[in-house]
Order: structure tokens, then C-alpha cells, then sequence
């Protein structure tokens, strides 16, 4: 069986796996609950994104990182039958990962575009793209950094801490920190550090660069002119998709290692 | 008037009359103005006329045919007026030409009364039409266009300097610096004009009390319209449309007082309404929407009331630079507020802060903007409403609406 087939293959099990636990259905649902409410009743398109980006960069990682870690524990038996085969780590490594990330990411972007495109919402596609598109990138992040926390913990119960401790500290705590900063060294000119402090971390990053789509008045200032000038239009919007994919493939990459040296 | 009517008769006389025509007898404005008697009237027919600028002595009325075109060839004002009771209708005056030791205008009016400057052109003004020391004139429908590029090598659309009862009215003006310029001016109205595009200031106002400014629009000025030093202004109904950029808003009331700010919209703008040092302001009826921050209110302004205001879509509603508040806010729509109403008055029974905590830290330290919409600010500022400890208390609306307020004139189409 080439490297490739038994990847698929792997990942097609894993899918149908995923799928039977009705998980990501009701995911999909939850979105789609939302953004049909927003557009409902939160007045139009445009402001039912706006409204959905914060949706977004709340629950995408904090779902993914606690799903992402439980899928992989209760995949703990099928991954040691599957080693026991003449099957390349890798290639089952691969499959894990796709077998969460692909169905997560399918979920979240039917569960918010299908609702925009019944009720016809908006004629923004160029956002309603952007939102969606850096939701999946997201959802790709953070399934990985879930397949790292649960291949280095052995523990169920601390994987699922560990994984809830990453996403407060990448979604609350490390904004905290980047205040504190700025309040600390509020009389040196902080744009540009702050601009790398935003790369730093995907869900920060993710926040900035939907921001700068979405338009807002208040980001026409200074600061806003800093980061437009450097996370603005398409050579901005590449830069931001590149560090998100930077931290896609940094942490698959030592998840990777670590699957491979694991004693199973 | 029964001077005003008495022009009307010798218009109307034909004997008083001279035509101007590139291939007649009179074929310069200047030689029309000498045969022209006191009250006369010059037309002007369709051409192109290059002549020294033309000096306007004695009451008459110029008025040109569709095409009657005043070219100044980028280096003389095109018109001076120093006579009461002149009309300038219909004609088009071309390339005045930056100048820096003059203030060269393509009309100019000076120490006059009553002038009428009526459905002119003016392309490529340095300045457009300037009134300095004229009491009572008007200047009515005219079209206005600048191609200025830097503050220094503009001058303004419509100038008035030390001027009395004056009406600006339904100009189109754009590419000045400034493009309707107020200094000493008493007693003035300025309405249903559209200055746009322009420089810096779509409407630059200072020391001039008594004044009262609606129905205009002013869009993508370089920094919005700055009115100041004044008291006992009134404006009402005008819109403030897409004053985007660091450092411009839609309006900056800097130290007025008993001003009354009515049926406004202000739109899509950095900032909204910026006032400093605004006593007793009255705003009212004012539509606040989709802007970065609404209202900028410092300290320094005291007693400002806003009532009836609706606060829609902005990032920031209102912020401040003090910890006490000397405005009071009441019976305004918020849709940031949280609250419910159980008496079913159409008010909320809890009042509403509209100062968030995080609009004070950006207040003092504006990079930390780049936090806006991320989750940490938004439990700051949830706390923040719980238990305030570093917005003003007392800057509270009371009486929240629960529904936007519905305004004679549909709220801003968006």
C-alpha cells in the first residue's frame, strides 16, 4: 500500500469516525444557529459578520483545541491496532490530522456561509471569505497545536487541561499581557513591536487582519494606519495568511516528531 | 428693498444695458463698466475674456450667457468689487493661480454692501469668492472647484472675513483648503450647501457669533469642520459623512459657548462630534453612526447636554479624559445598551454608561487599539460595567431608549 493510500485511508476511517459522533454536526448547527440570528435580527449582513467575528475567534479555538484533544485520546486504541500494520507513522500521523481538521473546517464553513448565501445577506463576498477562510485557517491551527498537547500528555484528564490552559492563554491571557506592556512602556512608540506581538499569536492575528477587512472607523487612526500600512491589502492579507499557516505547520511539524519517536 | 426694487426697474431698462461680445463692439468687460450707467447692466455673451482683473466700481449687474467664460491665465485675480448693490450671475471665472503674497480670488468683494453673487463657476480658484468687510450679500448656487494639493498653495471656496448678515447658500464646493471659510462674521446663514473634498476644513469657523449653519453636507474633508471661538451658534440638520484618517472627524466645537447642535448625522467618520471646551452645548436629535468613536467630549466642556440622540454601530459611543463627568446624557438610544425594560415606558429601567474602560486606556495609550474586539478587553469592560472603578460614575444615560429614535426625515440612508 503506497504512503498516500494508507494516509487516505487512515483518514477516511477517522472522518466516518468523527462523523458517527454527531460532534461536528452539532458544531456546524451551533454556527449556523448564530449566524442565522445575526442576520436576522442583528440588522443586515455587514453587521451580523462583525458580530460573528468575535463568535469566531472565541468558540473556533477553544472547540477545536478541547475536541481536537478528546478525538485523539478516544482514537488512542484504533491508532495502536493501526501501528501494529506494515503502515508508515507518517502516514497515519497525516491521516489523524486530517480526519480532524478537514471535518472541522467543513462544519465551520458550511455552519456560517451556508445561512449567508440562503438569505442572500450580503453582497461582500470578498469578507464573508475572509471570515470564513481565516475561521478554517484557525480550525487548522488549532488542530494541530490539539494533536501536539495530546501526543506529549499521557494523560487524558491533562491533555484536556493543558489544552484548555493554551487556549486561555493564547485568547485572554496573552492580550492581558500585551496591556500590561503597553502600559508599562506607554512612552516609547509601541506600534511596531505591537504589530509583532500580534503575529505572535494566531488568534491576535486572526482578530487584526478581519478587522482591517471589516472596516472599522475607529481603526482609521494611527495605529490603524501602522497596521494597515503593513497588514493591509493583498500583500497585508498574505503576510497574515502566511504567519497562520507558519502556525499550522510549526506545530504539526513537532507533533509529528513527537508521534513518530512515541512509545506506544 | 425699495432699493433692491429699483435695480430690478433699470435691468429692465434696455437703454441701460451693454453688451459684451468677443467679436461686438465692446468686447471687454472693463470698457462695458465705464459705458454702463449707475445701476446698469452688462451682459455678457458667450466667450473667452482675458483682460486685467476686472474692478467693479459702481452698482451694477454683470450677467453672463451660458459659456461666458473669465479667464485669468494662472496669475491675477479675475474680480474686484468695491460698490454696493452689484450682481455677478452666470458667468464662469477660470485659473486664477496660486499666489502667495495675495489672497487672489475670483471674485473679490470689499467694504461693499448687498452684493449678489449668483449661479457662477468657478474652476480652478485659488481662492473662490471672497467677502471681506461687506454687510447683507448673498452668494447663491454657485459651483466651486479647486485642484489645490497642500495646504500652503490653496486658498479657500467661499471666504468671508469681518462680514455681516451674509447668506451662503446651495454652493458646491471642492478641492480649496477650506471650503466655506468664517472669521469675524456676524449674523451669517449658511445652508444647503455641499462642501466636499476639500484640503483641510469643509467648513473652518471662528469668531463668529450669532451664526447659524443647516442643511449643508460636508464629505471627505481632510479633517471634517472645525467651528470655534464662537458663541450662540446654531446647527442643525447638517450631515458629516466619511472623515476618515488619524486625525480627522466629522465636527470640532473648540471653545464654544451656548451652542445648539440639532438633527445632525454624523457618519462614518474617525471620529463623530469632538468637543473641547464646549459650554453648555446643546445636542440633540442627533444620529451617531457607524463612526470609530462618537463623541469625543474633554473635560474642559461643561454642562453639555445630549438628549435624544441615537448611538448606532461606532466602536467607541462616547469617551472622555476625566473621571468626573460635566455633561449630562439623557433619554439618548444606545445599541450597546444591555438593559430591559420592565414598565414598558420605551426607556430602560437600568441606566446605561456608554464610557467603556477599554475607550480609557486607548484614551491614554492609543496603541493599545490594536486589542479592540479581542476577548480579554471585552471581560475588562464587563467588569468594568459591573463595578466602575475608573469610568465616570456619573456619566450615565438614565433613560436609555429602547428603540432608536425615530426623526422627521428618515435616519440616515446607508
Amino acid at each position: 500500500m503506497s504512503r498516500f493510500a494508507a494516509l487516505g485511508r487512515v483518514a477516511r476511517c477517522q472522518l466516518r469516525d468523527v462523523a458517527r459522533s454527531r460532534w461536528v454536526i452539532a458544531y456546524a448547527l451551533f454556527f449556523a444557529a448564530i449566524t442565522d440570528a445575526l442576520i436576522r435580527f442583528g440588522g443586515g449582513g455587514e453587521r451580523a459578520m462583525l458580530s460573528l467575528v468575535d463568535i469566531v475567534l472565541f468558540v473556533v479555538p477553544l472547540v477545536t483545541l478541547v475536541f481536537g484533544t478528546t478525538y485523539l485520546y478516544n482514537a488512542r486504541e484504533f491508532v495502536e491496532l493501526i501501528l501494529a500494520q506494515p503502515v508508515r507513522r507518517g502516514a497515519v500521523f497525516g491521516g489523524l490530522y486530517l480526519g480532524l481538521a478537514v471535518p472541522l473546517s467543513l462544519g465551520f464553513a458550511a455552519g456560517v456561509g451556508l445561512p449567508f448565501l440562503f438569505h442572500g445577506a450580503t453582497d461582500a463576498y470578498a469578507q464573508l471569505g475572509a471570515l470564513v477562510g481565516v475561521g478554517v485557517l484557525l480550525t487548522l491551527v488549532f488542530s494541530a497545536v490539539a494533536l501536539l498537547i495530546a501526543i506529549r500528555a499521557d494523560d487524558r484528564l491533562r491533555g484536556v487541561a493543558l489544552a484548555i490552559g493554551a487556549w486561555l492563554l493564547m485568547a485572554v491571557v496573552y492580550d492581558g499581557l500585551v496591556l500590561l506592556a503597553v502600559s508599562l512602556f506607554a512612552d516609547y512608540p509601541l506600534e511596531r513591536p505591537l504589530l509583532a506581538a500580534m503575529l505572535a499569536n494566531p488568534v491576535d492575528l486572526a482578530r487584526v487582519a478581519l478587522l482591517l477587512r471589516f472596516d472599522t472607523a475607529a481603526l482609521l487612526g494611527y495605529t490603524g494606519a501602522v497596521l494597515r500600512q503593513v497588514l493591509g491589502g493583498p500583500a497585508g492579507m498574505l503576510l497574515a495568511l502566511g504567519a497562520l499557516v507558519l502556525w499550522a505547520v510549526a506545530p504539526l511539524a513537532l507533533a509529528a516528531r513527537a508521534f513518530a519517536r512515541r512509545d506506544f | 428693498m425699495p432699493l433692491l426694487a429699483s435695480i430690478v426697474l433699470l435691468a429692465q431698462l434696455p437703454t441701460g444695458t451693454v453688451v459684451v461680445s468677443p467679436d461686438g463692439p465692446v468686447r471687454t468687460l472693463a470698457r462695458a463698466l465705464e459705458l454702463a450707467p449707475e445701476g446698469g447692466r452688462v451682459v455678457v455673451r458667450p466667450g473667452v475674456y482675458r483682460e486685467a482683473t476686472v474692478r467693479v466700481t459702481r452698482p451694477v449687474e454683470i450677467a453672463g450667457d451660458s459659456g461666458a467664460v473669465l479667464d485669468g491665465e494662472d496669475h491675477r485675480q479675475l474680480m474686484t468689487i468695491t460698490a454696493d448693490d452689484v450682481t455677478i450671475r452666470g458667468l464662469a471665472f477660470r485659473r486664477v493661480g496660486a499666489s502667495f503674497n495675495e489672497d487672489r480670488a475670483a471674485v473679490k468683494v470689499v467694504g461693499a454692501r448687498r452684493c449678489r453673487i449668483e449661479d457662477n463657476e468657478v474652476e480652478d480658484g485659488f481662492f473662490g469668492i471672497y467677502l471681506a468687510r461687506t454687510t447683507g450679500c448673498r452668494v447663491v448656487n454657485n459651483r466651486l472647484r479647486a485642484r489645490g494639493r497642500t495646504e500652503v498653495t490653496s486658498g479657500n471656496g467661499i471666504h468671508l472675513w469681518s462680514s455681516d448678515s451674509a447668506l451662503i447658500e446651495g454652493n458646491t464646493i471642492s478641492g480649496f483648503r477650506d471650503g466655506i471659510y468664517f472669521e469675524f462674521v456676524r449674523g451669517s446663514v449658511i445652508r444647503g450647501n455641499a462642501s466636499g473634498g476639500n484640503i483641510r476644513y469643509g467648513l473652518h469657523f471662528m469668531y463668529s457669533d450669532g451664526c447659524h449653519y443647516r442643511a449643508n453636507v460636508f464629505r471627505g474633508n481632510g479633517s471634517g469642520v472645525a467651528v470655534m471661538y464662537s458663541r450662540d451658534v446654531e446647527m442643525t440638520g447638517n450631515r458629516f459623512e466619511d472623515n476618515r484618517g488619524s486625525a480627522a472627524y466629522g465636527l470640532l466645537l473648540k471653545e464654544m459657548a451656548d451652542s445648539r447642535l440639532v438633527g445632525n448625522t454624523f457618519i462614518r467618520s474617525t471620529t463623530g462630534l469632538v468637543a473641547e471646551g464646549a459650554d453648555r452645548l446643546e445636542a440633540r436629535d442627533n444620529d451617531f453612526i457607524d463612526d470609530g468613536w462618537a463623541v469625543r467630549l474633554t473635560a474642559s466642556s461643561g454642562g453639555a447636554r445630549f438628549t435624544g440622540n441615537n448611538f448606532i454601530g461606532n466602536t467607541f459611543d462616547v469617551t472622555t479624559n476625566s473621571r468626573q463627568a460635566f455633561s449630562t446624557f439623557e433619554g439618548n438610544y444606545w445599541a450597546s445598551y444591555r438593559g430591559y425594560d420592565l414598565d414598558r415606558d420605551g426607556y430602560g429601567d437600568v441606566p446605561h454608561r456608554p464610557v467603556r474602560l477599554f475607550s480609557l486606556i486607548v484614551e491614554h495609550n492609543e496603541p493599545s487599539l490594536v486589542l479592540l474586539r479581542s476577548l480579554f478587553v471585552r471581560v475588562l469592560d464587563a467588569a468594568e460595567r459591573v463595578v466602575p472603578a475608573l469610568t465616570p460614575e456619573g456619566l450615565a444615560d438614565a433613560r436609555p431608549a429602547m428603540r432608536p429614535l425615530a426623526r422627521q426625515t428618515p435616519v440616515a440612508a446607508r
